[in-house]
């Protein structure tokens, strides 16, 4: 950790070499330590401590950007130097028209946890080791990762925008497996406290064991249970293909000229909202933007995008949301604190209530199709199951789908009052089970 | 550096390390990105810092930093050390390298001309009348063009007396054109998609890839798309492109023959593999038109070095001979389990990761046909171009692929151009109705610039030699459309 007083006194440095007409400076930092295991033993123990600079310089209409991994004066000074030497060579960029004015952030969602961040290689071994300990008793193997770390992000710029948060990240996540099944469980907090390694060794080793011997069943369409993991991915993907503005701007978001309109089952709402502490909180983005909380569907109606200071300023009258990654960024904003409305069900009852279903615990290499149909494929994993009669009877080979998500979110049945939270990228969301029906699989593998 | 290499390896010797290597390595990265008409990033990246492994107790432990000091050099050390030793609290048996030649030696990415040598009016300007060019085709929402530079010096020392420095220089780039329409969404990419092509080698690439020649095309084609027909549904013979065969290659041959994913060291993210062990030397992977080299060796590919980052020679290595599986992609930990030396593909993305096996440049082999013989010799199929989606299983099995374009082939010539293609098929049945490879004259070497392995994250540069190549019986035109 460099610390707020530091980092800042660093920002004021750089901000105070740059020539040109405005300047941002952004500070992240971490230092990350991480345990990765596999065949029942760590492969892997690293740490990892690195702090960037990012310059961006604006000379009229004129923007550069460069950055550095070395925070000593000349360094800084080379940074702001080159990222002014890009911004003179640069063309007009007519659709840029102002850095970011500073906005008041709001109380800051606490997310820094010292034990987190004091977490030993020896602890993480320790934690690690119950689930080794079990595969290694049951005659299974065991593999995955336990990271620790602290974060600092950092944004001033010429126009008076100061802002710095530090938060913690603990993730775990493993993959226990037999001769012919595997299981799947993950975790993933700000606070390493929370984390019970003996329930997830248990989740687990449980979806290997009651997965074994798998059979097949034939591609075609199915009444799905999708556990957390997989309907994170979905959003994931919804977020990444059409909820940022950039994307609607230029008309390949699945929600293009359907805001206000209907476009999934009045039993789906998706919001962003980046001081939520019950997701991984994060209260401005790289811009310096406080974070707003951004309804995106609303009991199906497609209600908003979110916005960087660049998307917004092609809009009269419309401001950043607080949703800018780093610059130089070719993707726009995109929502990283994704929140789905929960149901009253339990999978329990989902799975009570199906004749015959399939139940996934997570999806595998997912990926886009056709993103303004919100096609996506991608493989089933560790845990299928099929579903007979209202019970869970037997693990199936793993399945491929490929299906439109505007189809699949309208054919929702029941999304559970539970939900659980899944990490992303500088946060996650927070997602119930959901039990859809016709969802379609396209084709199976031979495992 | 010399010092402190010395400082850092006997520090760890002290502490315990029976084995131990630090690797110092700056990076300097320039990427610029033009869309519509104006300059939409333009950025640079100077990244240091240096990586310390270490063997204790018969266990790896590492650690890195961005601060270049003797303090800071010592601090990691020991953290290293120290970190070796949780690991060898679960450690089941002793960690055991093969031997590699100690070597004092240096490697540098032949350059005609240094891409950061160029100046970047004239990068900016040879992008913008590119992606300029790509309106002239017809009503495009979004033109866009990249070209992307990156220099990396690195300099490995081990406890064993190598000191190798090497300076890998790469640069590239590509435009694609974006039509939108009510519901649909159509993109054409040159020379490849997902931000073009790239190589080792100097700014004399970039200029042979002439962007503004095919740039009208590509944004008429993305236009023509919108109203193209669906790819039909089916049981096909495909013909695919060098550039999409090269991410099949990549997926379903370079990924399954990582050996550290065969040993389950990937298993908890991005999965395991089909090829076990049993399978080397026998198991038929394709048919015998298959032929697929490993080689960090050809000039000019993305995966091509001087040595990895364990100091073991860069190789060419045979991985399917006449569609026999041959040799898996090894490193000092992982070989000796199948009584081999490391065939050099460690490589770590940058200071702060622990080198993982990755491909070099895994290459079909030319075959003796040409693309036009092999479509006047297909009665109906579909010609398939420039990879447009992927995905694959975690045993790398069943994978299906999209592309940017297709062409109908009827009774031996190209017909009416479809929209949307899709295939998707099982790695080894695949590879084996592959019943002709075109020659030399259509193979070209790809570079893929973001190959994703390991927690956490690396990025990985690699290269795919390819030319067309035909396949029967392959399920096409996937899902509802």
């Amino acid at each position: 950790m460099v610390g707020r007083e530091r980092v800042l006194e660093l920002l004021e440095r750089a901000l105070s070499a740059s020539p040109g007409d405005q300047t941002e400076v952004v500070f992240i930092g971490h230092n990350q330590n991480l345990t990765r295991f596999a065949e029942n033993q760590i492969h892997q123990n690293v740490a990892e401590k690195n702090a960037r600079l990012s310059v961006r310089v604006v000379v009229g209409k004129k923007v550069g950007v460069a950055g550095t991994n070395s925070l000593d004066e000349e360094a800084v000074r080379s940074a702001v130097a080159r990222a002014t030497e890009i911004a003179r060579w640069q063309r007009d960029n007519p659709r840029f028209v102002s850095l970011p004015a500073p906005v008041p952030i709001a109380g800051q969602s606490e997310a820094f946890y010292q034990s987190t961040a004091d977490c030993s290689p020896e602890e993480r071994a320790g934690m690690v080791g119950m689930l080794i300990n079990r595969c290694r008793r049951e005659g299974l193997r065991g593999a995955g990762a336990l990271a620790t770390g602290t974060a600092e992000l950092a944004v001033a710029n010429s126009l008076g925008v100061r802002a710095y948060t530090a938060g913690t990240t603990a993730s775990f996540s493993t993959v226990v497996m037999s001769e012919d099944s595997s299981g799947y469980a993950d975790f993933s907090s700000s606070d390493i406290g929370r984390f019970d390694p003996e329930a997830a060794t248990e989740r687990a080793v449980a979806k290997c064991l009651n997965s074994r011997s798998p059979v097949a069943v034939e591609p075609g369409e199915y009444t799905v249970i999708l556990e957390e993991p997989a309907v994170a991915d979905v959003l994931f993907f919804l977020g990444y293909l059409g909820f940022g503005a950039q994307a609607l701007q230029e008309g390949r978001s699945f929600l293009s000229g359907q805001m206000g309109q209907r476009v999934f089952g009045e039993n789906i709402s998706i919001w962003d909202d980046g001081n939520d502490p019950a997701g991984m909180p994060i209260p401005f983005d790289f811009e310096g933007i406080p974070k707003q909380r951004v309804i995106l569907v609303e009991q199906g109606v497609a209600k908003g995008v979110v916005y960087d200071s660049l998307t917004a300023n092609q809009e009269s009258g419309r401001s950043s949301t607080g949703h800018a990654l780093p610059a130089p960024n070719i993707f726009g904003p995109i929502p990283i604190n994704l929140f789905m409305a929960p149901g009253n069900s339990s999978l329990e009852e989902m799975v009570a209530g199906s004749e015959r279903g399939i139940l996934v615990t997570r999806f595998h290499y997912t990926n886009p199709v056709h993103p303004v149909k919100a096609i996506l494929t991608g493989m089933t994993r560790d845990g299928t199951f099929l579903i007979e009669d209202g019970r869970i009877t037997k693990g199936l080979k793993n399945l491929r789908f490929t299906e439109s998500m505007l189809k699949a979110l309208n054919n929702v049945e029941a999304l559970t009052a539970q939900r659980k939270f899944q990490g992303g990228y500088f946060g996650g969301s927070l997602v119930p089970a959901i039990k859809v029906s016709k969802f379609t699989f396209t084709g199976a593998t031979q495992f | 550096m010399k010092d402190l290499a010395d400082l850092a390896l006997r520090a760890v010797r002290q502490q315990g390390a029976t084995y131990g290597d630090i690797r110092f390595t700056h990076r300097l990265t320039e990427s610029i990105g033009v869309k519509n008409g104006t300059v939409e990033s333009l950025a640079s990246g100077d990244d240091r810092g240096f990586g310390i492994r270490v063997i204790v107790d018969g266990a790896w432990g590492f650690a890195s930093s961005s601060m270049l000091s003797r303090e800071e050099v010592l601090r990691v050390a020991e953290e290293a050390t120290k970190i070796a030793r949780a690991s060898a609290l679960l450690k089941q048996a002793k960690t055991v390298l093969s031997t590699v030649e100690p070597v004092t030696d240096s490697y540098r990415t032949p350059v005609g001309t240094d891409p950061f040598a160029v100046k970047l009016e004239d990068k900016v300007r040879l992008l913008l009348e590119a992606e300029e060019l790509l309106h002239k085709g017809g009503a495009i929402r979004v033109g866009e063009g990249t070209l992307g530079a990156m220099k990396e010096r690195k300099i490995f020392a081990s406890t064993e007396g190598s000191y190798i420095e090497q300076e890998i220089t790469e640069c590239g780039g590509g435009i694609s054109a974006l039509a939108v329409a009510a519901g649909e969404m159509q993109r054409r990419s040159y020379p490849n998609a997902h931000r073009g092509h790239y190589a080792t080698r100097g700014f004399e690439f970039v200029e042979e890839l002439a962007l503004a020649d095919e740039a009208e095309r590509v944004g008429r084609q993305a236009v023509e798309l919108l109203e193209a027909k669906q790819c039909p549904s089916g049981e096909q013979t495909l013909i695919l492109s060098g550039t999409q065969l090269a991410l099949q290659i990549h997926e379903s041959c370079g990924h399954p023959v990582e050996l550290d994913r065969v040993y389950g060291t990937e298993a908890s993210y991005a999965g395991t593999s089909f090829l076990t062990p049993e399978k080397l030397g026998s198991f038929r992977y394709g048919s015998e038109n298959v032929n697929i080299t490993a080689d960090a060796t050809v000039p000019g590919g993305l995966g091509t070095y001087g040595y990895d980052d364990e100091g073991v020679p860069g190789q060419h290595i045979p991985i399917i001979e006449q569609g026999i599986f041959r040799n898996y992609l090894t490193s000092r930990e992982t070989a000796p389990s199948l009584g081999q030396s490391s065939n050099g593909t460690m490589r770590a993305d940058g200071w702060n990761r622990m080198p993982i096996i990755r491909m070099t440049n895994i290459n079909l082999e030319p075959g003796d046909w040409s693309l036009e013989e092999m479509i006047k010799d297909t009665r109906r199929g579909l010609f398939l171009e420039i990879n447009k989606s992927w995905s694959i299983d975690d045993k790398r099995l069943n994978f299906q692929f999209g592309t940017e374009i297709g062409w109908e082939i009827i009774d031996g010539s190209l017909g009416p151009m479809v929209k949307n293609p899709t295939y998707t098929g099982i790695t080894p049945q695949f590879w084996n109705s592959c019943d002709a490879v075109a020659g030399k004259e259509d193979w070209q070497l790809w570079g893929t610039p973001n190959c994703g392995k390991g927690e956490p994250g690396q990025m990985a540069h690699v290269g795919h030699g390819a030319a067309p190549a035909r396949f029967r019986n392959v399920k096409a035109g996937v899902g509802k459309w």
